[in-house]
C-alpha cells in the first residue's frame, strides 16, 4: 500500500468517526450494508475509469452507458423473454464493443479522448431515451429473477454462514463482494502483469514506449475496453438495484463520480500514476460523504457542493504535504553533508 | 542583488567585464565547483570545456543568478557581488542560449524575441503593436546575418536558425556577455559553420562569448582562450596556438587519452538489412537504396533534414514506408509497428534520449526490461527478481554508474542514460542496431565506451548503422560512410575515401570530383 493510500484510509476513518459520534446511525448494520452496496456499484466502473486515466485519457460516457445498457438489459429480460445470462452476455459484449470503438477512434483516428467520449455521452443518452420513447423501463408486476436478484442485490451474513446461524453480524451485499474480487484481479493486472507495466509506460511516455517496441495503440484500446466492459457490468447491477430506469436521469454524472474517485485515489489526469487501492478508497470516501450529507441533516441540495469541496481540499492538502516532504528531504540531505563538509575542510 | 558597497574601479579598456574570484559551490556529498577564478574581457571568446559533471553547469547557474556560490565574488565592471540574482544577471548584460531551445514554435520570430515585452498600443486595450515589434527585431536579425524575416513562424526554421533567434533575443537585452551552452550539439556541419560565424560577429562588436561545447574542433576554430574544468576545478587555461585537440583532452581527463577508435573491420559479412527503392514520408519522391552488412559499422552522414532519421524510423517500424521495401537477410519484411522490428532483431537507439529512448519516470530496471518484458514474466505476471537480475548484469557489463537500479532513469547523467538505452537492446539479441546520434551531449569518457561497444557488436556479427552529424565521429568510427542529401543516398565512401571534404561535398548534393 502506498503512502498516499494510507493517508486516504486515515481520512476515511477520521470522517467516519466524526459522523458516527454525531449520528450513531452511521454504524447501524443497515446503513453500513447500504453504503457497502453503493461502494460496490460505483467501485466496479471506477476501476475501469482508472485504467483509462492511467493512459492519460478520460471516459466521459460511463453514466450514459449505464443508462443505455441498463435499459437494454431490463427490456431483454422483462419484455423479450431472453434468459438473463444471455442478456448479461449481450450487455457485456455491447460494453466491449463501445470500448473498442472509443479506443479505435482515439488511437487510429487520433481524436482526443475528451471529444470521443463526450460524443459518446450524448449519443448513448439519446439512444437510451429513444429506445424507451422516453418512458421508464421496468419489470412488469410479478416478474422475478431469483438467481439474478440474489447475485446482484442479495446480501450474505458471512459470520452467520460460517457459524451456521449461531452468531450474527452485518449482511454484506454481493455487489460489494464482486467489486472486491474484481479489484483483486485488476490489482494484479495493473500492478503485476506485463500489460500493467505497459500501461504505466504508455501513460508516462507513449513515444518512448513505442520506441521500446510496445504496441501502444493496443494498450490504449485495451484500457478503453476494460473500462467500458466493467461499466457494462455495473449497468446490470444498477438496473437490478433501481429496478426501474428512467433513461433521462439514470446514471447522470456517474462518470464524474468515477473520475473523482480516481483523482482522490492518487491518479494523475496526465497519465502514468495511480493504484487500484487508491481508486477503491476514493470511491469509499465519496460514498461516505454522500452518506454524511444524509445523516447529518445537511440539505441534500448541497450534496455536490460538499463532495466538490472535500475533493478540492483533499487534493490541495495532498499537494501541500508533498511539497512539505520534499522541502524536508532537501533540508535533511543538506544537514547530513554539512558535518562531512566541515570535516573535510579541516 | 546582494551588493556589498565597494568603490568601482575606473572602466579602463583592459578592465575585465566580468571577474570571478574564488568561487565555490558544494552540494550534499559533492563539491561542484572549487576555488574557481576567471576573467572575461570585452570581445573575448572563451571556450569552456570539461566532461559532464566537471562543474560547467554549476558555473552557468551561478552566472545566471539561479544559485548562489558558497564563497567567492563575482565582479561586474569592477563592482563585486557575493551572488547574482536572475534579474541582476540579466540587467548586467549576461544572456544565455541553452542547448535545449526555449522558443514557442507556434509564434513568429519577432514575438519570441520580445515575449513578455511586446510594444503596446491602443491604450487600455493593450494591443500588440506588431509593426513596431517587427521593425525593432529586424536590425537584430540583420546583425546576425539571418536570412529569415521577423514574421517567420519559428516552426518553419532550422535548428541553427532557431539558435540565431535565441541569440537575437540575447542581443535585444543589450547583452555584453552571451553564454552558449552546447549550441552546436544538434547542428550539422554546414549550419555549425554559420553559428561560428555569428560568434565571430559578436566578438567584432565587442560582445564577450563563453562557448561551451563537447566538439573540440569548434573550440579550436573560434576561441581566444580555453578554460578546462575537471571535477569542479579549473585544471588549465590554453591560449592562442596552445589551443589544440590533444592538449584539451589531456587536461579534461587528466591523462593522455584520445577518443579511442577501434581499428576498422575489413572483413564484413553478408548483407543483413537492405533498402530497395525505399521512400519515406518526408521525401515521397526520392528513393533510397542501401545495403547494410553484418559485421560492419556503416556511418550515415548528411545535413539535418537530409532524411536520415526518417530512414531510421521506417527501418524500426515507427513510420510506414511510402514506397519500396526493406529486406532482412534477403527476405522482404514488413514492419507495421516497432514491435515487428523488435521481433526481427532490428533495434534503434533514438536521437532523443529523454523523449523517446527512455521512460524517465520508470526505474532503471523497468526501462531495461521494457522491450522484452514477456521474457521476464511467467503467465503474464512480471517477475521482479528476473528483472533485477538482468539489470545487475547490464550494470556490470556496461558500467552503468547508478547508486540504485530501482531509482528513476531521470536521475542519471546523460552518458549513463544512454548506456541504459543500450542495455535495453543488449539484453536481447540484436541483428541490426541503428544508432541515431549516439553520443550527442555525452562526455569523452562515455563516448569512447560507446564506440568500443559498437565495434564489439560489429565484431559479433551485428550490422551497425550509425547516424551522426559529428564529422570526427563519422570518420573515426565507420567502416564505410553513406551520405544522404534530400532524401536519397548521394554516395558511399570506403574508409580510405572518407574525408571531411568528400562527405561535405556529398552532403550538399555535389559530385565527388
Amino acid at each position: 500500500m502506498l503512502k498516499k493510500d494510507l493517508g486516504l484510509l486515515v481520512l476515511i476513518i477520521v470522517v467516519g468517526a466524526v459522523v458516527a459520534i454525531i449520528n450513531p446511525r452511521f454504524l447501524s448494520p443497515i446503513n453500513i450494508a447500504n453504503t457497502a452496496n453503493l461502494v460496490g456499484l460505483f467501485g466496479i466502473f471506477a476501476i475501469g475509469q482508472g485504467f483509462v486515466i492511467m493512459t492519460g485519457g478520460i471516459e466521459l460516457s460511463s453514466g450514459s452507458v449505464i443508462a443505455l445498457l441498463g435499459v437494454i438489459f431490463v427490456d431483454l429480460i422483462a419484455n423479450r423473454g431472453v434468459p438473463w445470462p444471455v442478456a448479461a452476455a449481450i450487455v457485456l459484449i455491447l460494453g466491449f464493443v463501445i470500448g473498442l470503438v472509443h479506443g479505435l477512434l482515439i488511437t487510429r483516428m487520433r481524436l482526443q479522448p475528451f471529444v470521443v467520449t463526450l460524443c459518446g455521452l450524448l449519443i448513448y443518452r439519446g439512444v437510451a431515451r429513444f429506445y424507451t420513447q422516453d418512458g421508464t423501463a421496468g419489470f412488469p408486476f410479478g416478474v422475478n429473477f431469483p438467481d439474478l436478484e440474489w447475485l446482484t442485490t442479495g446480501r450474505t451474513d458471512l459470520i452467520a454462514l460460517a457459524t451456521n446461524g449461531a452468531a450474527r453480524s452485518i449482511p454484506i451485499p454481493h455487489s460489494f463482494f464482486i467489486m472486491l474480487v474484481l479489484a483483486a484481479i485488476m490489482w494484479i493486472v495493473l500492478h503485476r502483469s506485463v500489460f500493467g507495466r505497459y500501461l504505466f509506460a504508455v501513460g508516462k511516455n507513449e513515444e518512448a514506449a513505442r520506441y521500446s517496441g510496445i504496441r501502444t495503440t493496443r494498450v490504449v484500446i485495451a484500457a478503453y475496453i476494460i473500462c467500458a466492459t466493467l461499466t457494462a457490468l455495473a449497468s446490470i447491477f444498477f438496473a437490478m438495484y433501481t429496478r426501474s430506469i428512467l433513461p433521462s436521469g439514470h446514471g447522470n454524472f456517474y462518470e464524474l463520480y468515477a473520475i473523482a474517485a480516481a483523482v482522490l485515489g492518487g491518479f494523475s489526469l496526465r497519465g502514468g500514476e495511480g493504484s487500484i487501492v487508491g481508486v477503491i478508497l476514493g470511491t469509499v470516501l465519496l460514498q461516505e460523504l454522500q452518506n454524511l450529507v444524509n445523516l447529518l441533516g445537511i440539505p441534500s441540495s448541497l450534496n455536490f457542493a460538499v463532495m466538490g469541496g472535500v475533493i478540492l481540499v483533499g487534493v490541495l492538502a495532498d499537494q501541500q504535504f508533498g511539497a512539505y516532504r520534499e522541502r524536508r528531504r532537501v533540508a535533511e540531505a543538506a544537514r547530513q553533508t554539512a558535518p562531512a563538509e566541515s570535516a573535510a575542510a579541516r | 542583488m546582494t551588493a556589498s558597497a565597494a568603490v568601482p574601479l575606473a572602466g579602463s579598456p583592459t578592465e575585465p567585464f566580468l571577474r570571478l574570484a574564488g568561487l565555490r559551490k558544494a552540494y550534499p556529498g559533492v563539491v561542484a565547483l572549487a576555488d574557481f577564478s576567471m576573467d572575461v574581457h570585452p570581445g573575448e571568446v572563451i571556450g569552456l570545456v570539461g566532461e559532464n559533471g566537471a562543474g560547467k553547469s554549476t558555473l552557468m547557474k551561478i552566472l545566471g543568478g539561479v544559485i548562489a556560490p558558497d564563497r567567492g565574488t563575482i565582479a561586474i565592471d569592477g563592482v563585486p557581488y557575493d551572488a547574482l540574482t536572475v534579474g541582476g544577471s540579466m540587467r548586467a548584460g549576461i544572456a544565455f542560449v541553452h542547448q535545449e531551445l526555449n522558443l514557442f514554435d507556434n509564434l513568429d520570430v519577432a514575438a519570441n524575441i520580445f515575449i513578455g515585452r511586446e510594444p503596446r498600443r491602443g491604450g487600455l486595450l493593450q494591443l500588440v503593436d506588431n509593426d513596431k515589434l517587427h521593425s525593432t527585431v529586424k536590425p537584430f536579425l540583420d546583425r546576425l546575418g539571418a536570412n529569415f524575416s521577423p514574421s517567420t513562424l519559428v516552426s518553419h526554421l532550422s535548428l541553427a536558425q532557431q539558435q540565431m533567434v535565441e541569440i537575437a533575443k540575447a542581443l535585444s537585452f543589450n547583452s555584453r556577455l552571451v553564454i552558449l551552452d552546447e549550441p552546436t550539439s544538434s547542428l550539422p556541419i554546414a549550419e555549425t559553420e554559420k553559428l561560428l560565424q555569428v560568434i565571430r560577429g559578436l566578438k567584432a562588436e565587442g560582445i564577450s562569448v563563453i562557448f561551451i561545447s563537447h566538439r573540440l574542433n569548434e573550440i579550436v576554430g573560434v576561441c581566444d582562450r580555453v578554460v578546462v574544468l575537471r571535477d569542479g576545478r579549473k585544471v588549465g587555461t590554453l591560449e592562442g596556438d596552445a589551443i589544440n585537440h590533444d592538449a584539451m583532452v589531456k587536461l579534461m581527463v587528466g591523462r593522455d587519452l584520445r577518443v579511442a577508435y577501434a581499428p576498422p573491420n575489413i572483413a564484413r559479412g553478408a548483407v543483413a538489412l537492405s533498402a530497395h527503392k525505399l521512400r519515406t514520408g518526408t521525401y515521397p519522391h526520392r528513393e533510397i537504396d542501401l545495403d547494410l552488412h553484418a559485421g560492419e559499422i556503416l556511418g550515415l552522414a548528411g545535413l539535418v533534414g537530409a532524411g536520415r532519421t526518417e530512414l531510421a524510423r521506417v527501418a524500426f517500424g515507427i513510420d510506414s514506408a511510402h514506397g519500396g521495401h526493406l529486406r532482412l537477410d534477403g527476405q522482404p519484411i514488413r514492419l507495421a509497428t516497432s514491435a515487428d522490428a523488435v521481433k526481427a532483431g532490428i533495434f534503434l537507439v533514438p536521437e532523443d534520449r529523454k523523449g523517446t529512448g527512455l521512460v524517465l519516470d520508470l526505474t532503471i530496471t523497468e526501462n531495461i526490461s521494457l522491450p522484452n518484458l514477456p521474457a521476464y514474466a511467467r503467465n503474464r505476471i512480471v517477475s521482479r527478481d528476473a528483472e533485477a537480475k538482468q539489470a545487475e548484469v547490464s550494470k556490470r557489463e556496461l558500467d552503468i554508474r547508478a547508486a540504485d537500479l530501482g531509482g528513476r532513469a531521470a536521475s542519471l547523467s546523460g552518458g549513463n542514460q544512454q548506456k541504459v538505452v543500450l542495455a535495453k537492446w543488449l539484453a536481447m539479441t540484436p541483428r541490426v542496431m541503428i544508432f541515431d546520434e549516439p553520443t550527442r551531449g555525452i562526455d569523452i569518457g562515455a563516448k569512447s565506451e560507446i564506440y568500443k561497444l559498437m565495434r564489439l557488436l560489429a565484431d559479433q556479427g551485428v550490422a551497425v548503422l550509425m547516424i551522426s552529424s559529428d564529422m570526427e565521429e563519422v570518420i573515426g568510427v565507420s567502416d564505410r560512410v553513406a551520405v544522404m542529401h534530400e532524401g536519397h543516398i548521394t554516395g558511399i565512401l570506403d574508409r580510405d575515401q572518407s574525408s571531411e571534404e568528400n562527405i561535405l561535398r556529398l552532403a550538399v548534393g555535389r559530385p565527388l570530383h
